[in-house]
């Protein structure tokens, strides 16, 4: 009695499951899409910000009334490699065809290996270690590479000759921020900038810098790069005025995001460079829209994570037109055609124009800012 | 010579952080002989609150400064009885894995009512800018400027000490004292006989978690006050720096974790001036291993006969 009972739970749950789609206009293509990332925990700013950019650019595409309405799927990965995996089961249990994911880089890695063997579409909006697309032909990326940040930061620096000595304070437990500095001091040495500090902490000890600073300021650094987010990053910005260091700090889009945190004293980020993709303020007409479109829905402003789920989103969109997939094409399929579209693919997104190579990087143009009265402003 | 002096000084800045947290540590481990790791998310708790109250509602920072301390006692006070009280005869490792259950809950309730973004705290107490001794100490900007401007003493940091101290006096007076301060110290030796002398180890116990708690929400202020950034995860490692601080200085010795508060950042700071800054955290918790090799009771700890 009770095994028939329970078989008729999951019976008419199937059942249900499998209605949900009809309600929808009968001629209307249903794209569902995978979303992972850390929704809680330590990183959960980061799945948060993708979560909703993503939510933004499919109700846009579903109230517009297009062929195609996106369905997103949203999982936690908390962050951690092995939940990640559990997520990624459970989006495609759901009946996801593609994957928009996931948010950070070391659960990146292990459900990308998992996705190239079992031929499913990746295509993550921020993870930018290489080795997340390195030898996976399914996976893609809407961020920029570290490494192609670190070369563009050191070959503005050299172009604008903003500095005769540069210090490094970078983060040395984190992948993202390892793999900007290797690269930045590598293209240094190349162009002849000399780099006279270099200095780290760990993801866990992020409150006090005082040791890092004194490392830069002894060394006589004019220059002070910051591959690192932007929360550390107010932290070295405070602590370095109470020392009166005042060196040009210069971040990459990772300090995007430093005008918007609460309680932060802008005043502390005057003269502050940054190297980004993505400025919230910038007057362009999508950004505008989609910024204010987020801050209805969320009460806050959108960071460079939500831009990218942004894009992502409309990549996707995009690359499912063109490929002619429905909602009957199973993920394995959907991952062959996504893979034959997207090097041919160019998207004019929030975070410049768009384009991809067969290995998953991206090609897009990033914009050196300087911070002014508490706004971004372009460098001549 | 400069470069040691604000290396010392850094390091007894982030030291008499580590020890105003410590105090709560040991005054509840003291007492109730059980380690409270959701200490450091309650000192994240008071932040937020008095982030809140003066960030949002306006008030003035001293008025933010007591409600997040009400806040906290009344916090400590309910997790307590919650999920410590049921407790009481179960083994300490039960309740430890309880404390950190807490300690998560904490940070995600955190999450779930302030989101994941971090806050950035604003300046709460600042000096009145001066010039003394003709102008060879000067303060501006909140921070004390000595020889020649070359070396630099945040108020904050002075705040923190001037704090840490007048705690640890009054909770030493308190336990010493008074006669609550006497039922605990009966708890703390024997739970069973205290209540056959007629003690109310419940409301000892209860009363423990309170100051405890009043204390964490003193050192969540001081600590963004310190280090301004804010965000559920706060507390996290700051706690268990002050757990190691705390096990330096004898965990159960309110002096001893003061002291052990302040070593511990200095020996951080020198290790990671001198020796590389990649090592910070491994200076700090080697600290902890040494001690619990050498001296496990720590530099002031008292050794307890255990009768078989």
């Amino acid at each position: 009695m009770k095994i028939r009972k329970l078989f008729a739970a999951v019976l008419a749950l199937c059942l249900a499951a499998c209605m949900i789609p009809t309600a929808y206009a009968d001629d209307q293509i249903v794209i569902k899409v995978g979303v992972i990332g850390p929704m809680t925990g330590g990183a959960a700013v980061y799945g948060t910000a993708v979560a909703r950019g993503a939510q933004i650019a499919a109700n846009e595409i579903n109230a517009a009334g297009g062929p195609i309405r996106i369905e997103l799927d949203i999982q936690d990965d908390e962050h951690d490699p092995e939940k990640a995996i559990n997520a990624y089961s459970t989006v495609l249990d759901n009946g996801a065809q593609m994957i928009l994911g996931t948010v950070t880089t070391g659960p990146c890695l292990s459900v990308s290996a998992i996705a190239f063997e079992e031929r499913i579409f990746m295509l993550t909006p921020s993870a930018s270690a290489t080795g997340v697309t390195e030898g996976k032909d399914n996976v893609f990326q809407v961020c920029f590479t570290d490494p192609g940040q670190g070369i563009a930061a050191a070959d503005k620096i050299f172009e604008m000759n903003a500095a005769a000595k540069v210090g490094i304070i970078y983060n040395n437990a984190d992948a993202y921020s390892t793999g900007i500095k290797d690269a930045f001091v590598a293209q240094a040495a190349a162009l002849g900038l000399s780099v006279v500090a270099t200095s780290s902490f760990s993801a866990d000890s992020n409150t006090d810098f005082s040791v890092q600073i004194a490392a830069c300021k002894d060394a006589g650094a004019d220059l002070v790069f910051l591959p690192i987010y932007y929360t550390p990053a107010s932290l070295i910005l405070s602590q370095s005025n109470a020392i009166a260091y005042a060196p040009t700090f210069f971040g990459v889009d990772g300090m995007d995001g430093i005008l918007t945190l609460e309680g932060f004293d802008k005043t502390l980020a005057e003269g502050v460079m940054l190297l980004t993709p993505f400025a919230a303020s910038s007057q362009d007409a999508a950004t505008q829209s989609f910024v204010a479109a987020y801050a209805a829905e969320y009460g806050e402003e959108p960071n460079q994570f939500a831009a990218d789920a942004y894009d992502g989103i409309y990549a996707l969109y995009q690359a499912c037109q063109n490929a002619g997939i429905t909602s009957e094409t199973s993920a394995e399929e959907a991952c062959e055609l996504l893979i034959e579209q997207f090097p041919t693919l160019e998207i004019n997104g929030l975070t410049g124009k768009l384009s991809w190579n067969a290995t998953g990087a991206v090609t897009k143009d990033p914009t050196v800012y300087v911070i002014k009265d508490g706004a971004y402003a372009m460098v001549e | 010579m400069i470069s040691l002096l604000s290396t010392l000084l850094n390091g007894l800045s982030l030291g008499s952080v580590y020890a105003i947290i410590a105090l709560g540590y040991t005054m509840v481990y003291g007492i109730a002989k059980m380690l409270n790791f959701a200490h450091g998310d309650v000192i994240m708790v008071g932040a937020y609150i008095s982030f809140v109250a003066i960030f949002y509602w306006g008030l003035p920072p001293i008025l933010g400064f007591l409600l997040a301390m009400v806040v906290c006692t009344v916090l400590g006070i309910v997790i307590e009885s919650l999920a410590y009280k049921p407790l009481r005869q179960a083994t300490s490792l039960a309740v430890l894995i309880t404390a950190i259950g807490v300690s998560y809950l904490l940070q995600n309730s955190a999450q779930l009512i302030w989101g994941a973004n971090p806050k950035a705290f604003p300046a709460m107490f600042s000096l009145p800018d001066a010039s003394l001794f003709g102008g060879s100490v000067t303060i501006s900007n909140n921070t004390i400027s000595l020889l020649n401007d070359q070396l630099k003493i945040s108020g904050n940091m002075i705040l923190t000490i001037l704090a840490c101290v007048a705690i640890m006096v009054v909770l030493t007076l308190f336990i010493n004292k008074t006669k609550m301060g006497k039922a605990m110290r009966c708890v703390s030796e024997d739970k069973g006989a205290a209540e056959l002398m007629g003690v109310n180890v419940n409301l000892t116990i209860s009363l423990t978690f309170a100051i405890g708690s009043a204390l964490a929400a003193v050192a969540g202020v001081l600590l963004c006050a310190s280090y301004p950034s804010l965000q559920p995860t706060t507390g996290a490692m700051p706690g268990i720096k002050a757990f190691t601080a705390a096990v330096f200085g004898g965990i159960g010795s309110i002096p001893g974790a003061m002291i052990g508060g302040i070593l511990l950042g200095i020996i951080e700071k020198l290790g990671q001036t001198y020796v590389s800054d990649q090592l910070g955290d491994a200076f700090a918790f080697a600290v902890l291993i040494i001690v619990l090799l050498v001296k496990p009771t720590g530099l002031m700890g008292k050794k307890v006969h255990e009768k078989v």
